[in-house]
Protein backbone atom coordinates (compact mmCIF):
# COMPACT_ATOMS: atom_id res chain seq x y z
CA UNK A 1 0.00 0.00 0.00
CA UNK A 2 1.22 3.45 -0.84
CA UNK A 3 1.23 6.98 0.45
CA UNK A 4 1.03 9.90 -1.96
CA UNK A 5 2.69 13.23 -1.29
CA UNK A 6 0.07 15.48 -2.89
CA UNK A 7 2.44 18.34 -2.00
CA UNK A 8 5.98 17.60 -0.83
CA UNK A 9 6.58 20.91 0.97
CA UNK A 10 9.86 22.81 1.32
CA UNK A 11 12.11 19.83 2.07
CA UNK A 12 10.75 16.42 3.04
CA UNK A 13 12.92 13.32 3.11
CA UNK A 14 12.72 9.71 4.28
CA UNK A 15 14.80 9.19 7.43
CA UNK A 16 15.27 6.45 9.99
CA UNK A 17 17.95 6.23 12.68
CA UNK A 18 20.81 6.45 10.17
CA UNK A 19 23.51 4.17 8.80
CA UNK A 20 26.13 3.60 11.49
CA UNK A 21 29.00 1.35 10.49
CA UNK A 22 30.16 2.96 7.24
CA UNK A 23 32.26 5.87 8.45
CA UNK A 24 35.46 4.17 7.29
CA UNK A 25 34.13 4.51 3.72
CA UNK A 26 33.42 8.21 4.21
CA UNK A 27 29.67 7.66 4.50
CA UNK A 28 27.77 10.02 6.80
CA UNK A 29 25.69 8.72 9.69
CA UNK A 30 22.57 10.47 8.31
CA UNK A 31 19.16 9.69 9.77
CA UNK A 32 16.57 11.88 11.50
CA UNK A 33 18.19 14.99 13.02
CA UNK A 34 16.05 14.25 16.09
CA UNK A 35 16.27 10.48 16.33
CA UNK A 36 14.58 10.56 19.73
CA UNK A 37 11.46 12.29 18.37
CA UNK A 38 11.25 9.72 15.56
CA UNK A 39 11.67 6.81 18.00
CA UNK A 40 8.89 8.16 20.24
CA UNK A 41 6.57 8.79 17.27
CA UNK A 42 7.21 5.28 15.95
CA UNK A 43 6.43 3.66 19.31
CA UNK A 44 3.18 5.63 19.52
CA UNK A 45 2.21 4.55 16.00
CA UNK A 46 2.71 0.87 16.86
CA UNK A 47 5.95 0.60 14.86
CA UNK A 48 9.43 -0.60 15.74
CA UNK A 49 11.22 2.48 17.01
CA UNK A 50 13.73 2.35 14.16
CA UNK A 51 11.12 2.42 11.35
CA UNK A 52 11.60 4.97 8.61
CA UNK A 53 9.43 8.09 8.74
CA UNK A 54 9.47 11.52 7.15
CA UNK A 55 11.59 14.48 8.18
CA UNK A 56 9.66 17.62 7.32
CA UNK A 57 11.46 20.98 7.09
CA UNK A 58 9.26 24.12 7.23
CA UNK A 59 6.11 22.11 6.47
CA UNK A 60 3.93 22.37 3.38
CA UNK A 61 3.42 18.60 3.19
CA UNK A 62 0.07 17.06 2.13
CA UNK A 63 -0.27 13.29 2.29
CA UNK A 64 -2.94 10.78 1.33
CA UNK A 65 -2.97 7.07 2.09
CA UNK A 66 -4.48 4.18 0.16
CA UNK A 67 -5.62 2.49 3.41
CA UNK A 68 -6.17 3.39 7.08
CA UNK A 69 -3.03 4.45 8.91
CA UNK A 70 -2.02 5.70 12.35
CA UNK A 71 0.17 8.81 12.17
CA UNK A 72 2.11 10.52 14.94
CA UNK A 73 4.20 13.64 14.60
CA UNK A 74 6.68 15.44 16.85
CA UNK A 75 9.27 18.20 16.62
CA UNK A 76 8.98 21.98 16.37
CA UNK A 77 5.98 24.27 16.36
CA UNK A 78 3.73 23.01 13.55
CA UNK A 79 0.02 22.87 12.73
CA UNK A 80 -0.92 19.31 11.69
CA UNK A 81 -4.38 18.43 10.48
CA UNK A 82 -6.46 15.55 9.22
CA UNK A 83 -8.86 17.21 6.83
CA UNK A 84 -9.72 20.37 8.74
CA UNK A 85 -9.22 18.89 12.23
CA UNK A 86 -6.04 20.07 13.93
CA UNK A 87 -4.22 17.61 16.21
CA UNK A 88 -1.27 18.15 18.52
CA UNK A 89 2.21 16.61 18.57
CA UNK A 90 2.55 13.22 20.23
CA UNK A 91 -1.10 12.13 19.91
CA UNK A 92 -1.66 9.05 17.74
CA UNK A 93 -4.29 9.84 15.11
CA UNK A 94 -6.21 7.78 12.58
CA UNK A 95 -6.07 8.87 8.95
CA UNK A 96 -8.73 7.01 6.93
CA UNK A 97 -8.05 5.92 3.38
CA UNK A 98 -8.47 8.97 1.13
CA UNK A 99 -8.34 11.56 3.94
CA UNK A 100 -5.67 14.23 3.69
CA UNK A 101 -2.97 14.77 6.30
CA UNK A 102 -1.36 18.21 6.22
CA UNK A 103 1.38 19.87 8.21
CA UNK A 104 2.53 23.50 8.13
CA UNK A 105 5.09 25.34 10.20
CA UNK A 106 4.15 28.03 12.68
CA UNK A 107 6.58 30.57 14.20
CA UNK A 108 9.48 28.62 15.67
CA UNK A 109 8.87 25.47 13.66
CA UNK A 110 11.89 24.29 11.77
CA UNK A 111 11.57 20.52 11.55
CA UNK A 112 9.02 17.83 12.38
CA UNK A 113 9.11 14.03 12.14
CA UNK A 114 6.17 11.95 11.05
CA UNK A 115 5.76 8.27 11.86
CA UNK A 116 3.23 6.34 9.78
CA UNK A 117 2.12 2.90 10.99
CA UNK A 118 3.88 0.26 8.92
CA UNK A 119 6.80 2.61 8.26
CA UNK A 120 8.04 3.80 4.90
CA UNK A 121 9.15 0.80 2.95
CA UNK A 122 11.74 2.16 0.53
CA UNK A 123 14.70 -0.20 -0.06
CA UNK A 124 17.40 -0.50 2.60
CA UNK A 125 20.70 0.83 1.24
CA UNK A 126 23.83 0.25 3.36
CA UNK A 127 21.81 -0.70 6.39
CA UNK A 128 19.35 2.19 6.34
CA UNK A 129 16.35 3.66 4.51
CA UNK A 130 17.57 7.22 5.18
CA UNK A 131 18.05 9.52 2.20
CA UNK A 132 21.65 10.72 1.89
CA UNK A 133 20.81 13.90 -0.03
CA UNK A 134 24.43 14.93 -0.53
CA UNK A 135 25.60 11.62 -1.98
CA UNK A 136 22.26 10.89 -3.67
CA UNK A 137 21.26 7.45 -2.41
CA UNK A 138 18.78 5.94 0.07
CA UNK A 139 15.27 7.28 0.75
CA UNK A 140 13.25 7.90 -2.40
CA UNK A 141 16.04 7.36 -4.97
CA UNK A 142 18.47 9.53 -3.05
CA UNK A 143 16.56 12.80 -3.14
CA UNK A 144 13.83 14.71 -1.32
CA UNK A 145 10.19 13.69 -1.80
CA UNK A 146 8.58 15.44 -4.79
CA UNK A 147 5.07 16.77 -5.43
CA UNK A 148 2.71 13.99 -6.49
CA UNK A 149 5.15 11.24 -5.60
CA UNK A 150 3.97 7.87 -4.33
CA UNK A 151 6.07 5.82 -1.97
CA UNK A 152 5.51 2.38 -0.44
CA UNK A 153 4.42 1.76 3.16
CA UNK A 154 4.95 -1.44 5.12
CA UNK A 155 1.90 -3.40 6.23
CA UNK A 156 0.16 -2.11 9.36
CA UNK A 157 1.64 -4.04 12.31
CA UNK A 158 -0.79 -5.83 14.67
CA UNK A 159 -0.33 -3.10 17.28
CA UNK A 160 -1.37 -0.44 14.78
CA UNK A 161 -4.41 -2.50 13.75
CA UNK A 162 -5.55 -2.48 17.39
CA UNK A 163 -5.18 1.31 17.48
CA UNK A 164 -7.00 1.74 14.19
CA UNK A 165 -9.99 -0.10 15.71
CA UNK A 166 -9.84 1.85 18.97
CA UNK A 167 -9.67 5.22 17.24
CA UNK A 168 -12.48 4.55 14.75
CA UNK A 169 -14.78 7.07 16.44
CA UNK A 170 -12.61 9.49 18.40
CA UNK A 171 -9.91 9.61 15.64
CA UNK A 172 -7.31 11.28 17.88
CA UNK A 173 -5.98 9.54 20.99
CA UNK A 174 -6.10 11.47 24.25
CA UNK A 175 -2.81 10.03 25.52
CA UNK A 176 0.62 11.31 24.59
CA UNK A 177 4.29 11.19 25.68
CA UNK A 178 5.95 13.74 28.02
CA UNK A 179 5.55 17.21 26.48
CA UNK A 180 9.23 17.91 25.79
CA UNK A 181 9.65 14.61 23.90
CA UNK A 182 7.24 15.56 21.15
CA UNK A 183 7.59 19.38 21.28
CA UNK A 184 11.28 20.12 21.12
CA UNK A 185 11.55 23.80 20.11
CA UNK A 186 12.86 25.98 22.96
CA UNK A 187 12.58 29.67 23.64
CA UNK A 188 16.11 31.12 24.09
CA UNK A 189 17.78 27.75 23.47
CA UNK A 190 21.06 26.99 25.22
CA UNK A 191 22.95 23.94 24.01
CA UNK A 192 25.07 22.09 26.54
CA UNK A 193 28.50 21.03 25.34
CA UNK A 194 31.72 19.28 26.26
CA UNK A 195 35.03 21.05 25.82
CA UNK A 196 36.35 20.39 22.33
CA UNK A 197 39.13 18.01 21.42
CA UNK A 198 41.13 21.00 20.12
CA UNK A 199 40.12 23.62 22.70
CA UNK A 200 43.86 24.10 23.36
CA UNK A 201 44.18 25.58 19.88
CA UNK A 202 42.04 28.61 20.72
CA UNK A 203 42.92 31.74 22.66
CA UNK A 204 41.41 31.70 26.15
CA UNK A 205 39.04 34.56 25.31
CA UNK A 206 37.56 32.53 22.44
CA UNK A 207 36.63 29.76 24.88
CA UNK A 208 35.05 32.36 27.17
CA UNK A 209 33.12 33.96 24.29
CA UNK A 210 31.79 30.61 23.18
CA UNK A 211 30.51 29.78 26.66
CA UNK A 212 28.90 33.17 27.33
CA UNK A 213 27.87 34.91 24.12
CA UNK A 214 24.94 34.37 21.81
CA UNK A 215 25.27 33.25 18.20
CA UNK A 216 22.87 33.65 15.31
CA UNK A 217 21.90 30.88 12.92
CA UNK A 218 22.97 31.70 9.38
CA UNK A 219 20.65 30.97 6.42
CA UNK A 220 23.20 28.66 4.75
CA UNK A 221 22.58 25.95 7.34
CA UNK A 222 21.35 22.51 6.36
CA UNK A 223 21.41 18.85 7.41
CA UNK A 224 25.22 18.91 7.25
CA UNK A 225 25.62 21.69 9.77
CA UNK A 226 24.41 24.90 11.35
CA UNK A 227 26.58 27.89 10.48
CA UNK A 228 26.72 30.48 13.23
CA UNK A 229 27.33 34.22 13.17
CA UNK A 230 28.65 35.99 16.23
CA UNK A 231 31.89 36.97 17.90
CA UNK A 232 34.91 35.73 15.97
CA UNK A 233 36.52 32.75 17.69
CA UNK A 234 40.25 33.25 17.39
CA UNK A 235 42.66 30.36 17.20
CA UNK A 236 46.00 30.51 19.02
CA UNK A 237 47.79 28.69 16.21
CA UNK A 238 46.90 29.29 12.60
CA UNK A 239 47.58 25.78 11.38
CA UNK A 240 45.05 23.39 9.98
CA UNK A 241 45.06 19.91 11.45
CA UNK A 242 45.39 16.59 9.75
CA UNK A 243 41.82 15.49 9.16
CA UNK A 244 40.37 13.31 11.88
CA UNK A 245 36.94 12.06 12.87
CA UNK A 246 34.11 14.53 13.49
CA UNK A 247 30.57 13.65 14.54
CA UNK A 248 27.10 15.19 14.80
CA UNK A 249 27.42 17.70 17.65
CA UNK A 250 31.01 18.66 16.86
CA UNK A 251 31.52 22.44 16.70
CA UNK A 252 34.38 23.21 14.34
CA UNK A 253 35.89 26.60 13.59
CA UNK A 254 37.21 27.37 10.09
CA UNK A 255 39.73 30.23 9.57
CA UNK A 256 36.83 32.75 9.36
CA UNK A 257 36.37 32.26 13.13
CA UNK A 258 32.67 31.53 12.61
CA UNK A 259 31.73 28.19 14.19
CA UNK A 260 29.81 25.40 12.46
CA UNK A 261 27.74 22.94 14.50
CA UNK A 262 27.81 19.67 12.58
CA UNK A 263 24.64 17.62 12.15
CA UNK A 264 23.89 14.09 10.90
CA UNK A 265 24.84 14.59 7.24
CA UNK A 266 28.28 16.00 8.11
CA UNK A 267 31.46 14.62 6.62
CA UNK A 268 33.09 11.77 8.51
CA UNK A 269 36.45 13.53 8.92
CA UNK A 270 37.47 17.18 9.06
CA UNK A 271 40.56 19.30 9.59
CA UNK A 272 39.18 22.40 11.32
CA UNK A 273 39.88 22.68 15.05
CA UNK A 274 37.01 21.50 17.24
CA UNK A 275 36.13 23.98 19.99
CA UNK A 276 33.20 22.03 21.46
CA UNK A 277 30.89 19.04 21.17
CA UNK A 278 27.17 19.53 21.83
CA UNK A 279 25.91 16.66 24.01
CA UNK A 280 23.70 13.99 22.45
CA UNK A 281 20.56 14.81 24.43
CA UNK A 282 20.64 18.44 23.20
CA UNK A 283 20.92 17.66 19.48
CA UNK A 284 17.07 17.59 19.16
CA UNK A 285 17.06 21.24 20.30
CA UNK A 286 19.74 22.07 17.72
CA UNK A 287 17.59 20.45 15.02
CA UNK A 288 14.92 23.13 15.64
CA UNK A 289 17.20 26.14 15.07
CA UNK A 290 15.89 28.34 12.24
CA UNK A 291 17.91 30.93 10.32
CA UNK A 292 18.03 34.10 12.44
CA UNK A 293 17.49 32.29 15.76
CA UNK A 294 19.78 33.15 18.64
CA UNK A 295 21.47 30.28 20.45
CA UNK A 296 23.80 30.06 23.42
CA UNK A 297 26.20 27.39 24.64
CA UNK A 298 26.96 26.19 28.15
CA UNK A 299 29.75 23.84 29.19
CA UNK A 300 28.95 20.67 31.15
CA UNK A 301 30.97 17.66 32.28
CA UNK A 302 31.13 14.36 30.47
CA UNK A 303 29.60 12.73 33.55
CA UNK A 304 26.54 14.97 33.21
CA UNK A 305 26.33 14.18 29.49
CA UNK A 306 26.31 10.44 30.14
CA UNK A 307 23.95 10.69 33.13
CA UNK A 308 21.45 12.69 31.03
CA UNK A 309 21.70 10.21 28.17
CA UNK A 310 21.19 7.26 30.52
CA UNK A 311 18.19 8.97 32.13
CA UNK A 312 16.63 9.60 28.71
CA UNK A 313 17.11 5.98 27.61
CA UNK A 314 15.74 4.57 30.88
CA UNK A 315 12.71 6.88 30.63
CA UNK A 316 12.12 5.74 27.07
CA UNK A 317 12.23 2.08 28.17
CA UNK A 318 9.68 2.80 30.88
CA UNK A 319 7.51 4.71 28.42
CA UNK A 320 7.62 1.78 25.99
CA UNK A 321 6.42 -0.59 28.72
CA UNK A 322 3.71 1.85 29.74
CA UNK A 323 2.36 1.94 26.19
CA UNK A 324 1.55 -1.78 26.14
CA UNK A 325 -1.97 -1.33 27.53
CA UNK A 326 -2.94 0.89 24.58
CA UNK A 327 -2.11 -1.84 22.08
CA UNK A 328 -4.25 -4.56 23.71
CA UNK B 1 49.15 7.07 22.73
CA UNK B 2 46.60 9.66 23.80
CA UNK B 3 42.86 9.04 24.20
CA UNK B 4 40.49 12.02 24.32
CA UNK B 5 36.69 12.26 24.23
CA UNK B 6 35.20 13.35 20.91
CA UNK B 7 31.96 14.54 22.45
CA UNK B 8 29.94 12.08 24.53
CA UNK B 9 29.63 9.37 21.88
CA UNK B 10 33.18 8.73 20.64
CA UNK B 11 36.79 8.50 21.77
CA UNK B 12 39.66 9.75 19.65
CA UNK B 13 42.78 7.61 19.90
CA UNK B 14 45.94 9.34 18.68
CA UNK B 15 48.34 6.58 17.67
CA UNK B 16 51.09 8.62 15.98
CA UNK B 17 52.42 12.07 16.86
CA UNK B 18 54.09 12.62 13.57
CA UNK B 19 52.75 12.29 10.09
CA UNK B 20 54.94 14.16 7.61
CA UNK B 21 58.17 12.45 8.72
CA UNK B 22 56.84 8.91 8.50
CA UNK B 23 53.41 8.75 6.85
CA UNK B 24 53.71 5.02 6.09
CA UNK B 25 54.47 4.22 9.71
CA UNK B 26 51.51 6.32 10.92
CA UNK B 27 49.22 4.47 8.51
CA UNK B 28 50.44 1.07 9.67
CA UNK B 29 49.82 2.04 13.30
CA UNK B 30 46.34 3.29 12.46
CA UNK B 31 45.49 0.06 10.61
CA UNK B 32 46.89 -2.16 13.38
CA UNK B 33 44.88 -0.21 15.99
CA UNK B 34 41.71 -0.53 13.95
CA UNK B 35 42.17 -4.29 13.57
CA UNK B 36 42.93 -4.76 17.27
CA UNK B 37 39.81 -2.82 18.28
CA UNK B 38 37.64 -4.76 15.83
CA UNK B 39 39.01 -8.06 17.15
CA UNK B 40 38.36 -7.03 20.76
CA UNK B 41 34.58 -6.62 20.22
CA UNK B 42 34.24 -4.16 23.09
CA UNK B 43 30.63 -4.11 24.36
CA UNK B 44 28.98 -0.89 23.19
CA UNK B 45 31.50 -0.28 20.40
CA UNK B 46 29.56 0.78 17.29
CA UNK B 47 32.24 1.47 14.72
CA UNK B 48 35.83 2.47 14.20
CA UNK B 49 36.80 5.41 12.00
CA UNK B 50 40.45 5.64 10.92
CA UNK B 51 42.13 8.86 9.79
CA UNK B 52 45.77 10.00 9.28
CA UNK B 53 47.15 9.63 12.80
CA UNK B 54 44.01 8.83 14.75
CA UNK B 55 41.38 6.16 15.15
CA UNK B 56 37.96 7.14 16.49
CA UNK B 57 35.89 4.60 18.40
CA UNK B 58 32.16 5.44 18.27
CA UNK B 59 30.28 3.96 21.17
CA UNK B 60 26.88 3.43 22.73
CA UNK B 61 27.38 4.49 26.35
CA UNK B 62 24.11 2.98 27.54
CA UNK B 63 25.15 -0.45 26.27
CA UNK B 64 28.52 -0.03 28.01
CA UNK B 65 26.71 0.79 31.26
CA UNK B 66 24.57 -2.32 30.81
CA UNK B 67 27.83 -4.25 30.35
CA UNK B 68 29.25 -3.00 33.64
CA UNK B 69 30.60 0.53 33.07
CA UNK B 70 29.78 3.10 35.75
CA UNK B 71 27.77 6.11 34.58
CA UNK B 72 30.30 8.20 36.51
CA UNK B 73 33.14 7.14 34.24
CA UNK B 74 31.91 5.51 31.05
CA UNK B 75 34.89 6.70 29.03
CA UNK B 76 37.34 5.52 31.72
CA UNK B 77 35.81 2.08 31.25
CA UNK B 78 36.21 2.32 27.46
CA UNK B 79 39.82 3.54 27.83
CA UNK B 80 40.63 0.48 29.88
CA UNK B 81 39.04 -1.81 27.25
CA UNK B 82 41.02 0.01 24.54
CA UNK B 83 44.32 -0.41 26.40
CA UNK B 84 43.57 -4.10 26.92
CA UNK B 85 42.75 -4.55 23.23
CA UNK B 86 45.93 -2.83 22.11
CA UNK B 87 48.16 -4.75 24.50
CA UNK B 88 47.27 -8.06 22.83
CA UNK B 89 50.19 -9.43 20.80
CA UNK B 90 49.78 -7.97 17.33
CA UNK B 91 49.95 -11.41 15.69
CA UNK B 92 46.50 -12.04 17.12
CA UNK B 93 45.06 -9.70 14.53
CA UNK B 94 47.24 -9.94 11.48
CA UNK B 95 46.53 -7.62 8.55
CA UNK B 96 44.34 -8.89 5.78
CA UNK B 97 46.55 -10.26 3.04
CA UNK B 98 49.01 -7.64 1.85
CA UNK B 99 46.94 -5.40 -0.39
CA UNK B 100 47.68 -5.81 -4.09
CA UNK B 101 48.12 -2.66 -6.13
CA UNK B 102 44.89 -1.22 -7.53
CA UNK B 103 45.50 0.35 -10.93
CA UNK B 104 43.39 3.40 -11.74
CA UNK B 105 43.26 4.37 -15.43
CA UNK B 106 43.21 8.17 -15.89
CA UNK B 107 42.65 10.25 -18.98
CA UNK B 108 44.78 13.39 -18.58
CA UNK B 109 43.52 15.11 -21.73
CA UNK B 110 42.72 18.81 -21.59
CA UNK B 111 38.95 18.35 -21.59
CA UNK B 112 39.13 16.61 -18.19
CA UNK B 113 42.32 18.19 -16.83
CA UNK B 114 40.99 21.60 -15.79
CA UNK B 115 44.07 22.53 -13.75
CA UNK B 116 46.84 20.42 -15.29
CA UNK B 117 48.42 23.50 -16.89
CA UNK B 118 48.31 25.32 -13.55
CA UNK B 119 49.98 22.40 -11.76
CA UNK B 120 52.64 22.28 -14.50
CA UNK B 121 53.34 25.99 -14.17
CA UNK B 122 53.53 25.72 -10.39
CA UNK B 123 56.06 22.89 -10.72
CA UNK B 124 57.91 24.62 -13.57
CA UNK B 125 57.63 21.62 -15.89
CA UNK B 126 55.79 20.59 -19.05
CA UNK B 127 52.31 19.13 -18.42
CA UNK B 128 53.46 15.78 -19.81
CA UNK B 129 56.03 15.56 -17.05
CA UNK B 130 53.28 16.14 -14.46
CA UNK B 131 51.46 13.12 -15.91
CA UNK B 132 54.64 11.03 -15.90
CA UNK B 133 55.38 11.96 -12.30
CA UNK B 134 51.79 11.30 -11.24
CA UNK B 135 51.87 7.82 -12.82
CA UNK B 136 55.39 6.96 -11.73
CA UNK B 137 54.88 6.21 -8.04
CA UNK B 138 52.81 3.94 -5.84
CA UNK B 139 50.38 5.64 -3.46
CA UNK B 140 48.71 4.45 -0.31
CA UNK B 141 45.17 5.23 0.80
CA UNK B 142 45.42 6.99 4.16
CA UNK B 143 41.72 7.32 4.70
CA UNK B 144 38.38 7.83 2.98
CA UNK B 145 36.27 10.89 3.66
CA UNK B 146 35.03 14.24 2.36
CA UNK B 147 32.44 12.39 0.27
CA UNK B 148 31.62 8.66 0.28
CA UNK B 149 34.54 6.73 -1.19
CA UNK B 150 36.89 9.73 -1.63
CA UNK B 151 40.44 8.34 -1.12
CA UNK B 152 43.12 10.58 0.35
CA UNK B 153 46.32 9.25 -1.22
CA UNK B 154 49.78 9.81 0.21
CA UNK B 155 53.02 9.54 -1.73
CA UNK B 156 52.65 12.33 -4.31
CA UNK B 157 56.04 13.37 -5.76
CA UNK B 158 56.97 16.65 -3.99
CA UNK B 159 57.64 18.34 -7.30
CA UNK B 160 53.98 18.38 -8.33
CA UNK B 161 52.51 19.22 -4.92
CA UNK B 162 50.22 22.23 -5.53
CA UNK B 163 48.24 24.30 -3.01
CA UNK B 164 44.44 24.05 -3.12
CA UNK B 165 42.57 26.62 -5.18
CA UNK B 166 41.73 29.86 -3.33
CA UNK B 167 38.12 29.60 -4.42
CA UNK B 168 36.76 26.04 -4.50
CA UNK B 169 34.75 24.99 -7.57
CA UNK B 170 31.03 24.59 -6.98
CA UNK B 171 30.95 21.39 -8.95
CA UNK B 172 33.64 18.87 -9.83
CA UNK B 173 32.58 15.95 -12.06
CA UNK B 174 32.59 12.39 -10.72
CA UNK B 175 35.83 10.56 -11.48
CA UNK B 176 37.99 13.70 -11.38
CA UNK B 177 41.56 13.01 -10.26
CA UNK B 178 43.06 15.94 -8.40
CA UNK B 179 45.99 17.29 -6.40
CA UNK B 180 45.48 19.15 -3.10
CA UNK B 181 48.71 20.20 -1.39
CA UNK B 182 50.92 17.15 -0.98
CA UNK B 183 48.09 14.72 -1.59
CA UNK B 184 46.19 13.37 -4.53
CA UNK B 185 42.68 11.98 -4.60
CA UNK B 186 39.68 11.07 -6.72
CA UNK B 187 36.19 12.61 -6.51
CA UNK B 188 33.86 9.57 -6.59
CA UNK B 189 30.68 11.62 -6.96
CA UNK B 190 29.89 15.04 -8.35
CA UNK B 191 30.64 17.50 -5.55
CA UNK B 192 32.13 20.90 -4.78
CA UNK B 193 35.89 20.88 -4.28
CA UNK B 194 39.06 22.94 -4.03
CA UNK B 195 41.68 20.56 -5.40
CA UNK B 196 43.48 20.99 -8.75
CA UNK B 197 41.86 18.65 -11.28
CA UNK B 198 44.42 16.97 -13.57
CA UNK B 199 42.41 14.15 -15.19
CA UNK B 200 39.45 11.82 -14.98
CA UNK B 201 39.00 8.09 -14.43
CA UNK B 202 36.17 6.09 -16.01
CA UNK B 203 36.18 3.78 -12.97
CA UNK B 204 33.38 3.97 -10.41
CA UNK B 205 34.82 4.47 -6.92
CA UNK B 206 31.57 4.49 -4.95
CA UNK B 207 28.51 2.32 -5.43
CA UNK B 208 26.03 2.16 -2.54
CA UNK B 209 24.57 -1.07 -3.96
CA UNK B 210 27.89 -2.89 -3.55
CA UNK B 211 29.52 -4.48 -0.52
CA UNK B 212 31.92 -2.91 0.28
CA UNK B 213 30.48 0.30 -1.22
CA UNK B 214 33.89 1.84 -1.95
CA UNK B 215 36.50 0.52 -4.40
CA UNK B 216 39.34 1.48 -2.06
CA UNK B 217 39.90 1.41 1.67
CA UNK B 218 42.57 2.64 4.06
CA UNK B 219 45.89 0.86 3.53
CA UNK B 220 45.29 -0.05 -0.13
CA UNK B 221 48.07 0.60 -2.67
CA UNK B 222 47.21 2.58 -5.78
CA UNK B 223 48.91 3.36 -9.07
CA UNK B 224 47.65 5.61 -11.89
CA UNK B 225 47.94 4.69 -15.58
CA UNK B 226 47.55 7.23 -18.36
CA UNK B 227 44.90 6.33 -20.96
CA UNK B 228 43.67 7.98 -24.15
CA UNK B 229 40.27 9.52 -24.68
CA UNK B 230 39.22 6.44 -26.71
CA UNK B 231 40.20 4.06 -23.93
CA UNK B 232 38.30 6.27 -21.49
CA UNK B 233 35.11 5.98 -23.56
CA UNK B 234 35.57 2.25 -24.11
CA UNK B 235 35.98 1.39 -20.46
CA UNK B 236 33.12 3.67 -19.47
CA UNK B 237 30.74 1.98 -21.89
CA UNK B 238 31.85 -1.47 -20.86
Amino acid sequence: MNATAVRAGFLTSVQDLGRAGFREFGISLGGALDGHALRVANLLAGNEESSAGLEITFGGLRLRFADDRIVVWGGGNFDARIGSTSFPAGHPALVRAGDEFSIDSLAGGCRAWLAISGGINVPIVLGSRSADLRAGFGGVTGRPVRDGEEFPLGENPERAKVLIKKLRTEKIARWKPPHDWSSTARRAPVLRYLRGTDSGRFVESALQLFNHEGFFVSPDSDRMGIRLDGPRLERSQDVDLLSEAVAPGTVQVPPSGKPILLLNDCQTIGGYPKIAHVITVDLPVAAQLCPGDRVGFSEVSIRDAHALLLERERNLEQFRRGLESHFK
Amino acid sequence: MEITPLGDSALLIRVAENFDDAPGEALNKVLATKRALEAAQIPGAIEIAPAYTTVALFCDSVRAIDAGASVEDVFGWFEQRIHEALSQPSGAHAPRSEASVVEIPVCYEAEFALDLEHVAQHAGVHWKEVVDLHCEVEYRVHCLGFTPGFPFLGGLPRKIATPRRDVPRKEIPAGSVAIGGTQTGIYPIKSPGGWNVIGRTPIQLFDPEKDPPALLRAGDRVRFRSITREEFERSRNR
